[in-house]
């Protein structure tokens, strides 16, 4: 066996891409990337959308997905050139040599076979172990992934199990035939941030028990650095920086580098409450048409003038609710909601034009919160038109006026959404807001679909614009990191109800309550050694139990 | 009660409930429309008498809700009344020609639902090559030509000018199983060539949507071979999408025949019912219309029913 | 109008043919449409191009003036269906709630029925003129074009852009005719060639089957009919409208192909 487990050298990646009305076209995506990789050893490979981190991981297997090609280059895995051998030979490779955990693994599960039978199965193909040793050996994987009920849980379906155990289910999966190398393509980036640091804590323990290599891809550098021994940047395809992690995240040499490890990195001082809210949330209790569960349960929130309030939980705490409420789409069953020292009717209809102009909203995805069959100009312009009655010569001023203010300027004012980046689009919307002049806009998850440059981009934008335009914001997210960046006051919510609210100090201080402690605990921190520690207080604090 | 067996009763409810709701529609056809029965029936010409005579002999005195029940109580113990035309009993006309419409159709869907299959699969593993581009032009020209010029086109090159098959369907009780799949040969080809392209694009759409599941991404790179990949992973979700064609293409097929029976004068309801439109003898289209609407929902429950019993969710529930 | 592909170019141009065709009968047909010109099923020639049908009437004047009815009949009714169904649909996908409920269901229990039959049951009863037919055709099809726009818009209509008008305070007309409708615009004009199709093909069916258009008018089912019977002396005259419903069937297919694959471009809709 060579020192070396996987040795990638030049590697070029092409595709065949559709354009509408055009001919299909050839594209180069990976742009020639070479790294090593010794046994039991892991490998983070780091970048935004675009990157081709994924496309890398799925070459190391001799697979391109889609219409995807390795054109050039070669892919040495236990000191054979997997490019150049033939089906038989990648096929005995894939699933024994090297395994694969997908990012979704509610999809990557058959939904038609139970858990086990699709755990073992590669390792029984490939020749590692019978049937029953294999059955066995994922009976341990379970346990020590820290699955509930291991002896049984394979004899589900996929769909009887939660996402974050289908996930440890699938890194068993990888695990079961004994590879020497295992890729991780961002495994834990569709789990919540508490359900995140489980799974990661599974991993990275079974990495080390069973010193199996890794190629562990992710756009959380945070995450990755919990991990690696070595991290690879990508941009585009090609290769900003290779190091070992304590180089890449302590002293990082290209710009690219640095800006990803300073990221949210933004300062934002703590703004006192002001004597009147603009917005005062009284009791609010909700439930969807058609349920019987109530998704929010008596809220109490304020927000202030020109103030940054952040609505922090995980998927099912109720945040999005929170602002259909607000604006009118969900009438609560109790509570009232007040805003600038009026009394806000429940539901939409009931609302003034004043109401409406004064209170607006920026959504998550941008493409689809803009009519695609409309220009920047006349998304821009109809707030315009519609609460000022501006026309002609008055509303273009005053659009491109509002398209300086967002950093784009006057040329974008007859483009298309579908001719945007996704941060022009996201920009676009905050233009489109600011133009009803409003007092507060509701941002709900604003930044949580764009890579983490653009993110932070959008975040400097909101808030220069807070200072400018003097207008509050209620902050949905999920990210704690954004939290801390932008907000004066926090509102933690779980399971429909505010667990912990005040201003940002006091609620990211000590003492916790639990959930609020176990959630800031699990939110990756950009530092060496940062899991281990979560790891030791916590089985500190279970053993002290 | 498990959820399964509830949806079941559910989906076989509501078709109950759909074919009693039809046979108000069809019923209802009868008397909303302008004009009455028994003026259409006998024509403008017609005198006072005969047109008494004729609404006392249809029942037409009577108040619609009543004719209505009569009418359904008959219908669901087999009593369908009797043609106003020539007399005779419907049940007993339909009884034989329903058997020829169903041995028709029958063999048209053994010759038709395998080569379907088979040809989606093709057009599946050639995906964007010359044999799926071949098949979704063939698609495009079988759905833009009516089944009875398919029938004609086949009659005159292989009946008439190759005299391989016979030009019209004949079939009677005293032929043998060959001789009547002779007979037949050309209604079924046509009816195959109606149903195939249809049946054979949606196979292919049902396929090609299961082999890009990431499952079968996964299955890839656990280094399974295509036909384990093919036996283990994609048949099993496979099978109820094309069931479900299957059954709605069936329920296409149904309504095919009824042109192509007209075509090859074949003996059966499809047949019956034209003629007697043309006549306007209105129990006798309900009657054909009730059972063409039967068998239709009939087949789209089936497809539905496959579709709740092959879903996992529903079978192993949490 | 540049990157037209070739196939929707001929698909353009046979759809432009047939239509002029269509409008321009009584000056291009070299007889009457009644008019006994000849014997019996001619073959063609310099006189008679398509030769003559079963009592001797000149075939290629029958085809122009019977391609004449059967366009306008599958015109007619497919903008009775559209105009209907869409408007529906719409409706009942921005109304939402009970009147949703309502048009639904209806709208499934009628689809419950093949089209063939249902037509058949109606016509059984009612008289067969052509605006009968029409109506019927149209009111039959207008389902399909109800679940396809009421699918659209509803698809549509839970798109942020249209909350974020919502949210602004718009009136529903602007959401309907502002946000939903240019959106919705290329897979409707996409369905409406293939409902045009549908219609030509099933006004030939009940012309064939003797229930559509009547003796003497001439269209393309009804040619069929009149000449089957020559199919079993070899003489092809019932071929050629099968040539014409394809080919017109075909072309506007391709133009419809065309239009939905232009949807997947969304750049504003200035392609």
């Amino acid at each position: 066996m060579s020192d070396t487990l996987l040795k990638v050298r030049d590697l070029k990646i092409g595709a065949t891409i559709y354009p509408p009305g055009e001919k299909p076209k050839d594209i180069e995506i990976v742009h020639g990337v070479s790294f090593d990789l010794a046994p039991g050893k892991v490998l983070g490979l780091i970048g935004e959308s675009g990157a081709g981190k994924s496309t890398i991981g799925l070459a190391s297997m001799a697979y391109g997905r889609g219409g995807v090609k390795i054109t050039g280059g070669e892919v040495w895995v236990n000191g054979r050139d997997i490019l150049k051998t033939g089906h038989r030979d990648v096929r005995a490779l894939r699933g024994g040599e090297v395994t694969y955990v997908s990012q979704s693994a509610a999809a990557s599960f058959n939904p038609a076979k139970k858990i086990m039978d699709q755990v073992v199965e590669a390792a029984v193909e490939q020749k590692k172990f019978s049937r029953k040793d294999a059955e066995a050996r994922a009976r341990t994987l379970f346990a020590k992934l820290g699955l509930p009920d291991p002896d049984n849980i394979g004899d589900r379906f996929p769909h009887q199990v939660s996402g974050g155990q289908l996930q440890r289910c699938m890194t068993a999966l990888a695990l079961c035939p004994e590879p020497d190398l295992v890729v991780f393509d961002e495994p834990t980036t569709a789990l919540d941030v508490t359900t995140q640091i489980d799974v990661l804590m599974a991993i990275k323990e079974a990495i080390r028990d069973t010193g199996v290599a890794a190629l562990y891809i992710t756009h959380d550098l945070a995450v990755v650095a919990q991990v690696s021994d070595d991290i690879m940047v990508l941009k585009m395809g090609n290769t900003v920086e290779y190091g070992n992690v304590d180089q890449i995240i302590n002293n990082p040499q290209e710009e690219y580098t640095k800006a990803l490890v300073s990221v949210r990195s933004i300062e934002h001082e703590e703004k006192a409450p002001t004597p009147d809210p603009v917005l005062s949330v009284r009791n609010i209790t909700a439930r969807y048409k058609g349920t019987n569960f109530d998704v929010l349960k008596n809220v109490n929130v304020d927000l202030y003038p020109g103030q940054t309030l952040a609505v922090v939980g995980e998927s099912g705490s109720g945040k999005s609710t929170l602002a259909r409420v607000i604006t009118g789409l969900l009438p609560p069953r109790e509570g009232e909601i007040e805003f600038a020292g009026r009394k806000l009717s429940p539901d939409l209809a009931g609302r003034s034009r004043e109401d409406l102009r004064e209170l607006q909203m920026i959504y998550q995805m941008a493409d689809v919160a803009m009519n695609p069959r409309q220009t920047v100009g006349t998304i821009i312009g109809r707030p315009l038109e519609f609460y000022f009655g501006m026309r002609g010569a008055e509303k273009k001023k005053r659009i491109i006026e509002l398209l300086d203010e967002i950093e784009l300027g006057e040329k974008f004012i007859d483009r298309y959404p579908a001719e945007l980046s996704g941060g022009q689009k996201q920009r676009v919307c905050i233009a489109r807001s600011l133009a009803a002049k409003p007092k507060m806009i509701i941002c709900d998850e604003v930044t949580s679909a764009l890579d983490p440059l653009v993110a932070d981009g959008i975040l400097k934008l909101l808030l220069d614009l807070q200072k400018i335009e003097d207008v509050a914001y209620l902050f949905i997210t999920h990210d704690l990191a954004t939290v801390r960046a932008i907000s004066d006051n926090i509102a933690v919510m779980y399971q429909g109800q505010v667990q912990r609210y005040g201003g940002k100090s006091k609620v990211l201080s000590p003492p916790f309550d639990d959930y609020t402690d176990l959630l800031l605990s699990s939110v990756p921190e950009m530092r060496l050694g940062w899991l281990e520690e979560v790891i030791a207080n916590r089985k500190m604090e279970s053993a002290g139990n | 009660m498990s959820p399964i067996v509830k949806l079941l009763a559910q989906r076989i409810a509501l078709s109950l409930l759909l074919l009693l709701l039809i046979s108000m529609v069809i019923f209802a056809g009868t008397i909303i429309l302008p004009g009455d029965v028994a003026q259409s029936i006998l024509g403008q010409s017609a005198t006072p008498e005969a047109l008494a005579n004729l609404r006392k002999e249809l029942g037409l005195n009577e108040p619609a809700l009543q004719r209505y029940f009569s009418w359904l109580f008959g219908a669901l113990q087999g009593d369908l009344g009797t043609a106003l035309t020539s007399g005779q009993d419907i049940t007993t006309a339909i009884a034989g020609r329903f058997g020829n419409t169903l041995f028709l159709a029958f063999w048209a869907a053994v010759v038709a639902v395998p080569l379907a299959i088979f040809l989606g699969l093709l057009a599946v593993r050639f995906k964007d090559r010359w044999p799926d581009k071949l098949i979704s032009a063939v698609t495009l020209a079988s759905i833009s030509i009516p089944e009875f010029l398919i029938g004609y086109v086949l009659m005159f090159v292989i009946a008439v000018k190759l005299r391989w098959f016979p030009s019209v369907a004949m079939v009677n009780d005293s032929m043998s199983l060959l001789e009547k799949l002779n007979a037949i040969a050309l209604p079924i080809a046509v009816l195959t060539l109606v149903v195939l392209a249809h049946m054979m694009r949606m196979t292919r759409a049902a396929i090609l949507n299961v082999m890009q599941s990431a499952y079968i991404e996964t299955a890839e790179l656990k280094g399974l071979n295509a036909f384990q990949v093919i036996y283990r992973h994609a048949f099993p979700n496979a099978i109820a999408p094309i069931v479900n064609v299957v059954m709605l293409n069936l329920a296409y097929l149904v309504v095919g025949v009824v042109v192509i029976e007209v075509v090859f004068v074949y003996p059966g309801m499809g047949q019956y019912l034209v003629d007697h439109v043309s006549k306007r003898d209105v129990p006798v289209v309900q009657a054909c219309g009730l059972i063409f609407a039967a068998v239709y929902i009939g087949l789209n429950m089936i497809a539905d029913i496959v579709a709740i019993l092959s879903n996992p969710r529903l079978r192993h529930p949490k | 109008m540049k990157n037209i592909p070739i196939s929707a170019v001929i698909g353009l141009f046979f759809t432009a043919l047939y239509f002029l065709a269509a409008i321009f009968a009584p000056l291009l047909a070299p007889y009457g449409v009644g008019e006994v010109v000849g014997d019996v099923w001619e073959p063609s020639s310099s006189e008679y191009l398509l030769g003559t049908d079963n009592i001797g009437r000149d075939l290629l004047s029958r085809m122009i003036y019977g391609g004449r009815t059967t366009i306008f009949i599958a015109t007619a009714a497919t903008a009775l269906s559209f105009i209907l169904g869409s408007v529906l649909g719409f409706f009942a996908a921005v109304a939402g709630g009970w009147v949703d409920q309502a048009l639904s269901r209806f709208v499934d229990l009628v689809m419950s029925i093949p089209t063939l039959i249902f037509a058949l049951v109606v016509l059984s009863v009612a008289p067969v003129t052509i605006p009968m037919l029409i109506i019927v055709m149209g009111l039959l099809d207008a389902t399909r074009v109800y679940r396809l726009a009421r699918a659209v818009a509803v698809d549509i209509e839970v798109m942020d852009y249209v909350e974020a008008a919502r949210l602004r305070g718009e009136k529903v007309g602007w959401i309907i005719f502002r946000e939903i409708l240019p959106n919705a615009l290329s897979p409707l004009i996409a369905e409406m060639g293939l409902r045009f199709i549908f219609m030509v093909l099933f006004v030939s069916t009940l012309s064939f089957l003797g229930l559509g258009v009547q003796p003497p008018e001439a269209d393309w089912g009804g040619i069929v009919k009149e000449n089957k019977e020559g199919i079993v002396y070899g003489i092809p005259a019932a071929l050629i409208p099968a040539f014409a419903i394809a080919t017109l069937a075909i072309s506007v297919n391709l133009v419809a192909d065309w239009v939905l694959n232009r949807t997947t471009s969304l750049k504003g809709g200035r392609g």
